[in-house]
């Protein structure tokens, strides 16, 4: 066993549901979510809110992956983004679906439900999002 | 029965959706490999390339693509689902439910009942009469019936050449309702034609046993029954959809049933993707349901080997006007989002070369 199955299954309402949260002070919104918010600090204690993410956003930059890790061998090349959610936060993920050519800086894109990750053949299998083009 | 006890009873598809992986291989590509003509092959099948499931998809994350597509398509609150059936004879666990991820994945945890079914390729389609049955009941106001595979097939089986990757996804409920349900009735019997032993990667099948015996006699069986107690002639339908593991099976049936060719282009996918095992019929009825008007009257027949048949008489309602239809990608459109792959990245993609 790799990550552990408990903590996957503690992030699945964020890997599965884009569960974030956000400052009930300053509104800004965090994923994943925050205990508290780094601008209001105290004052955002208690004052935190639970929210749902849309899952759509745009490439702010990537790289292509030619030597990847465990797991993701049999995918390369493939991209990795950094892509900003609509919402406003920022977050690492893998773009699938896209010829190479055609992940460009601020692509469009949106969440699609994948296998990420197992451990092994015999192991548990985790699911959680990547992203795709933009649907017209 | 009285008008007002009728219409308090239609019960049917709230709201659909599918999802098809985008890779394709042509059959001609898979011929060579085997050194057997391609053409005369998909002339034979009457299939000219399938979907690829690509490493990072499996029948969960088919399902989840499938019910999403179908919450964006209406109103619903997923937290009012009731229950969660998963058909498919490629669970990615032997044991640990797909229903559950699909349940976590959509919002609709934890109030609801779930399980997977297996029924080779007729799953969905019982998961459909099980909604059906849970709504009419009084037990749910919503259920959630999907049929999804990603097909196995052994290196060189005739099989390699038709089992393909894709679900969709109803909503079945009493609110709502775009296509009534007006009819459901099965046919069953134990006729071993084709299946996979616990353990083994592959189907085993029985050659020619498969057709007459079993898709024909079922299918055939379960659709007269269905008129009968429909008291409705094929001439009736607008649109017919049948079991499709390779492009001739189904318009044979139809044929012989009376059905039309232009009664069953619309839901026939098995061409252009495959057969998607408890996702072909069901994908069937979503591209019908892609083009479908008021009034119009659906006929539906899934075959699953080992075996048996699931029919279904339906009518669309005016409801389907208001169904946001353009909010997720149509049959059609995911059918022509494709990019072809050659053999080898195939075999990596399905898993072919696993070794311990």
């Amino acid at each position: 066993m790799k990550a552990g199955v408990a903590r996957f299954w503690r992030e699945i309402p964020q890997r599965y549901n884009f569960i974030g949260n956000k400052c009930g002070t300053c509104e800004r919104v965090f994923f994943p979510p925050r205990e508290s918010c780094p601008y209001c600090r105290r004052k955002s204690i208690g004052n935190m809110k639970e929210i749902k993410l849309a899952g759509k956003g745009e490439v702010v930059t990537y790289t292509v992956i030619h030597v990847g890790p465990e797991d993701f061998e049999e995918q390369t090349p493939y991209p990795i983004a950094i892509i900003k959610l609509e919402e406003g936060p920022q977050i690492t993920a893998q773009i699938v679906d896209c010829p190479l050519d055609e992940v460009k800086i601020g692509l469009k894109v949106e969440s699609t439900f994948r296998k990420i990750q197992q451990d092994g053949h015999t192991g548990a299998i985790y699911y959680g999002y990547k992203f795709k083009k933009q649907r017209q | 029965m009285p008008l007002v006890g009728f219409t308090m009873e239609q019960i049917g598809i709230v709201s659909y959706g599918a999802h098809i992986p985008r890779y394709r291989i042509k059959a001609e590509v898979i011929a060579a490999v085997w050194g057997k003509d391609g053409q005369a092959i998909s002339r034979g099948l009457g299939i000219f390339e399938k979907s690829v499931p690509s490493v990072d998809q499996d029948t969960a994350t088919i399902s989840v693509e499938a019910i999403r597509a179908a919450l964006k398509r209406c109103t619903l609150n997923p937290t009012d689902i009731g229950a969660i059936y998963v058909g498919s004879e490629s669970h990615p666990y032997a044991v640990k439910p797909t229903g559950t991820i699909v349940g976590e994945a959509i919002g609709a945890t934890p109030d609801l009942m779930v399980a997977d079914y297996e029924f080779a390729c007729k799953a969905g389609t019982a998961a459909i009469q099980t909604c059906f049955g849970l709504v009419k009941a009084g037990m749910i106001d919503y259920g959630v019936a999907i049929g999804a595979d990603t097909s196995q097939a052994a290196p060189g089986d005739a099989l390699e050449y038709s089992a393909s990757a894709g679900g969709a996804a109803f909503i079945i409920g009493r609110t709502n309702v775009i296509a009534t349900i007006n009819h459901t009735l099965s046919y069953t019997t134990d006729t071993p034609d084709f299946w996979r032993r616990a353990e083994m990667k592959y189907p085993s099948h029985g050659g020619r046993f498969t057709g007459e015996p079993a898709y024909f006699k079922h299918i055939t069986n379960c659709a007269t029954n269905l008129m009968t107690k429909a008291g409705t002639k094929p001439q009736d339908y607008t649109y017919a959809i049948f079991h499709q593991p390779n492009g001739k099976f189904p318009v044979n049936v139809a044929k012989k049933l009376g059905f039309t060719i232009d009664q069953v282009k619309q839901g026939l996918m098995v061409p252009y993707i495959g057969n998607t095992y408890s996702g072909a019929s069901m994908i069937g009825l979503a591209s019908v349901l892609d083009v479908a008007k008021p009034g119009d009257r659906i006929f539906m027949t899934s075959y699953g080997s080992g075996a048996g048949s699931d029919g279904f008489d339906m009518t669309v309602t005016n409801n389907i006007t208001r169904l946001s239809r353009q909010k997720a990608p149509t049959i059609a459109q995911l059918v022509a989002d494709k990019e072809y792959v050659d053999y080898g990245t195939y075999a990596k993609m399905t898993n072919l070369l696993f070794w311990e």
